[in-house]
């Protein structure tokens, strides 16, 4: 594997990041903006993408817009926001076709840089502000999104589960936003959040594909103008105290039962017990070999999926699985069951030495996707730690048996959430 | 071993017949970590009616077991396949289409170790009646996450109402009923049939050589007797260009209702052009009328009758073809007339030069981003191949499309005959 490197500069409180490589036949430029995630400001952030998308200064309408991504050869733009821990994070991403694969073009890359540029800082307005018309219609697109998640099963039980599981922490906001919020928000308001969120973000440009570095600098330095003063929120650690764990049942009319677990495991990716947890996860419910698919989904012939996953910002790990509302017991005891054979070290050396060498080639191919190269040097950022993945690498290959055991006792049950049918329930 | 240079797209691929019958696809991808394979066999949830490898009569096997077959052939007498490749670093798996199944692992180490591992698992099936019986909890628990899934449910009663007699219509998983049937027997019939190397291709595209990987395969090969290839004899219904029925409605436990239109694009098989030419066409002119900013799009959404959810896509095979057009809507009735209305307009519609240049530019862009991962390289390339179709050469294909071309496609499009509207209301 040729590592990659990542060339990094500074431009008016902006971070540009340069990673070169030679895989691709599009060019990737992502910008991120980042902040403390805040229940009075997350439902604007959630409808920025979508007003943000409709149209720029130069391009006032969806159509002159998608035109102009059209002479890019269908350049893909999307914007989003998601957690992270507890910072909302926005992303806006461009995908470009690369001028080397095209005849008869030269500098779509550089006007692509343009584009995205434009849309970030050059929004349509009507009277110094947001559309009023764009902004209402979009209120009542992200309206519909919000309440149509009770149509997606597996994303309503895993957002029950960390409502209730996490009720008193800043990680329960809903990275969506709130259906309430929404009639107060005037595209006036918006428009003035978005201010804000220019001046005062941490912003992150990446740009990763086969690119001329020293080229795109000099446009950056072009193209980028204003200041950026980021406010760098570093968030306090909260802390739960340690309780017996609470179980949640919830009712609709389902033919499948999602059974989601919620446990802590207090190690986040500044912990030094980071690698050995991702070692552990992995063995437990991450891969197809682990104990949860072995024992629930092949021994037992419970459920067509069950997996484990952790999330490294917050230090938790959650386990879903969609099972026949009549084995909801059967199925938490055998899954407690496995958490218990972890801690009890019931797994060989040549099972850990498996799980170590899937997870480094996990990350190995993490780094064949673009946008998985941003996200993996994006992540560095967003914990202010300076782990090259060659480090994550050397990190992952040093964990021992022992390891996993003794970060297994320390991963412990939170919150059980069953969304089941009327009959489950009885 | 036959080598074609993409000299624009810097891609070389490698192709080759094996003694058996079998089509090995190569393309060599040295800057990346990884090797994607993908050993595919033109065999899926429609071939319920066929003759068995060596014999005379036509037979008709139950519902779901091309996927069923699918899930069972990890499990082998002493272990199951999965660990197999997860101890050689790589993550496999497997899915079933209508018209494919298809086994493939990614891996960055033991690339050539894993293609064996791959070869011998799906050449060497190891049914029993125990084995069998244990699967179909596993099955019904994946029908069952269907069953909740409104967008399932959506798209597949669509395909119901095009249908009539096709069975891409039937549901790719089967039914509890249908999966209770299975026997071991019949795993072993549909096998027999149609995963005679004559009838697969293996797809690789990554890192590794291209000779040293051609030799894996020989040698692996070679080292394995089949019986003698028979064309096999598919059995299709006759099904007519019309719909099966205009319009249905179901209700479900939805917080927003839904609509979607169907349009039964093809019923009969086609040859090698027309299904080049569907498959382009339909693809570009669908996201001319109704990507974000096309005309129909932006008609829907001025009328407030559509949202997020929209979406559309089109398929194309050889023996059917449908588009299907989706959104969430507080009217399902009026919304689903209006891109019904819309449709037909089309007839009367004449793109110029310019549309067609930018139609031209938004497909090949898409193409190309289709060409970045192996992955995506490899399932294109097998996909494509059955029907005699380079994935690398559609790029000049899209490109030699003339505007009158695309207007002759364009005004024969759409008929009314051939539409139709599928209701999810709120219980």
């Amino acid at each position: 594997m040729e590592a990659l490197r990542e060339k990094k500069t500074e431009r008016n409180g902006i971070h540009f990041h340069f990673i070169p490589t030679n895989k691709f036949k599009t060019v990737n430029m992502v910008i991120k903006c980042k902040t403390s995630l805040d229940k009075n400001t997350v439902t604007k952030r959630a409808l920025l993408p979508y007003v943000l998308e409709k149209a720029t200064q130069n391009y006032p309408n969806e159509k002159s817009l998608m035109k102009a991504l059209d002479e890019l050869y269908g350049a893909d733009l999307a914007i989003s926001g998601a957690k992270r821990g507890d910072s909302h994070v926005l992303t806006f991403r461009l995908e470009v076709a690369n001028d080397k694969f095209l005849t008869h073009e030269n500098n779509l890359i550089g006007e692509a840089f343009q584009l995205l540029h434009e849309i970030l800082y050059k929004p349509y307005t009507e009277d110094g502000i947001f559309s009023e018309k764009i902004v209402e219609r979009e209120k009542s697109n992200l309206k519909n999104n919000l309440v149509s998640v009770y149509d997606d099963k597996l994303a309503y039980a895993n957002m029950r589960l960390i409502d209730h599981m996490c009720e008193n922490e800043r990680f329960s906001i809903h990275k969506n936003g709130y259906v309430e919020d929404l009639p107060d928000i005037t595209a006036a308001a918006l428009f003035e959040y978005y201010q804000q969120v220019l001046a005062e973000d941490d912003i992150d440009i990446y740009i990763t594909g086969d690119i001329d570095t020293a080229d795109l600098e000099a446009q950056a330095e072009r193209i980028f103008h204003l200041q950026a003063n980021p406010q760098h929120q570093m968030d306090k650690k909260e802390s739960v105290p340690k309780h017996s764990p609470n179980t949640v049942v919830e009712t609709q009319d389902i033919q499948q039962a999602k059974l989601h677990m919620g446990f802590r495991t207090d190690v986040t990716y500044e912990h030094p017990d980071y690698f050995a947890l991702q070692v552990f996860n992995g063995m437990f419910g991450g891969f197809p070999s682990s104990k949860l698919f072995t024992e629930v989904r092949e021994k037992e012939s419970l459920a067509y999926y069950v997996a484990s996953q952790v999330e490294n910002y917050k230090g938790l790990l959650f386990v879903f699985s969609g099972i026949a509302p009549d084995s909801f017991r059967q199925t938490e005891k055998i899954i407690m069951q496995q958490k218990q054979a972890m801690d009890e070290g019931e797994f060989t050396e040549a099972e850990t030495e498996e799980a170590k060498a899937l997870l480094i080639s996990g990350v190995k191919e993490t780094l064949d996707n673009a946008q998985g190269i941003v996200e993996m040097f994006y992540e560095r950022i967003v914990h202010g730690l300076k782990r090259t993945p060659e480090e994550l690498i050397e990190g992952i290959a040093q964990v021992t048996k022992e390891d996993v055991k003794r970060v297994s006792e320390g991963v412990y049950l939170d919150t059980v959430y069953l969304l089941t049918s009327e009959e489950g329930e009885k | 071993m036959e080598q074609t240079d993409y000299n624009r797209l810097g891609e070389k691929k490698y192709q080759l017949t094996l003694p058996n019958g079998m089509q090995v696809l190569l393309v060599p991808k040295t800057e990346l970590s990884k090797t994607y394979a993908i050993f595919m066999t033109n065999y899926g949830a429609i071939n319920r009616m066929f003759t068995p490898l060596g014999e005379e009569e036509i037979v008709e096997v139950p519902d779901g077991i091309a996927h069923f077959l699918e899930h069972k052939l990890f499990e082998k007498e002493d272990r199951d396949v999965f660990s197999d490749f997860l101890s050689q670093g790589a993550s496999p798996n497997a899915f079933t289409s209508f018209t494919k199944t298809a086994y493939l692992f990614s891996t960055v180490e033991n690339a050539y170790q894993n293609v064996n591992t791959l070869l011998d698992f799906v050449q060497e099936p190891y049914f029993s009646d125990e084995s069998v019986e244990k699967e179909k909890g596993i099955i019904s628990q994946e029908i069952h996450m269907y069953d909740d899934q409104a967008d399932w449910q959506a798209f597949i009663g669509t395909i119901k109402n095009m249908f009539a007699h096709h069975p891409v219509r039937i549901d790719i998983l089967g039914t509890d009923d249908t999966i209770d049937r299975i026997t071991k027997e019949d795993l072993y019939t549909c096998y027999e049939t149609f995963y005679h190397p004559s009838n697969m291709t293996l797809c690789i595209a990554g890192n590794f050589n291209e000779e040293e990987m051609a030799e894996v395969i020989k040698n692996n090969q070679a080292a394995k007797t089949f019986k003698a290839s028979e064309t096999i004899v598919r059995q299709f219904p006759e099904e007519t260009k019309q719909v099966a029925m205009e319009e249905k409605t179901i209700t479900l436990p939805v917080s927003t209702p839904k609509v979607t239109i169907g349009i039964k694009e093809s019923s009969e098989v086609i040859g090698r052009e027309e299904f080049l030419e569907r498959d382009t066409l339909q693809h570009m002119l669908l996201d001319y009328f109704f990507s974000q900013g096309g005309p129909f799009y932006e008609e829907l959404y001025e009328a407030g009758m559509i949202d997020d959810s929209f979406e559309f896509s089109t398929t194309v095979e050889e023996s059917f073809g449908f588009s299907i057009i989706s959104t969430n809507t507080q009217d399902t009735k009026a919304c689903g007339s209006k891109m019904i209305d819309l449709l037909l307009q089309t007839r009367n519609k004449k793109l110029t030069d310019e549309d067609v240049r930018l139609m031209k530019k938004r497909y090949i862009g898409d193409v190309l981003t289709a060409m970045n991962a192996p992955e995506s390289i490899a399932v294109q390339l097998a996909h494509y191949h059955f029907m005699d179709i380079d994935f690398f050469s559609i790029l000049d294909y899209a490109e030699s499309l003339t505007t009158e071309k695309v207007n002759q496609f364009l005004q024969q499009w759409i008929k009314e005959e051939a539409l139709t509207m599928h209701r999810i209301e709120k219980e």
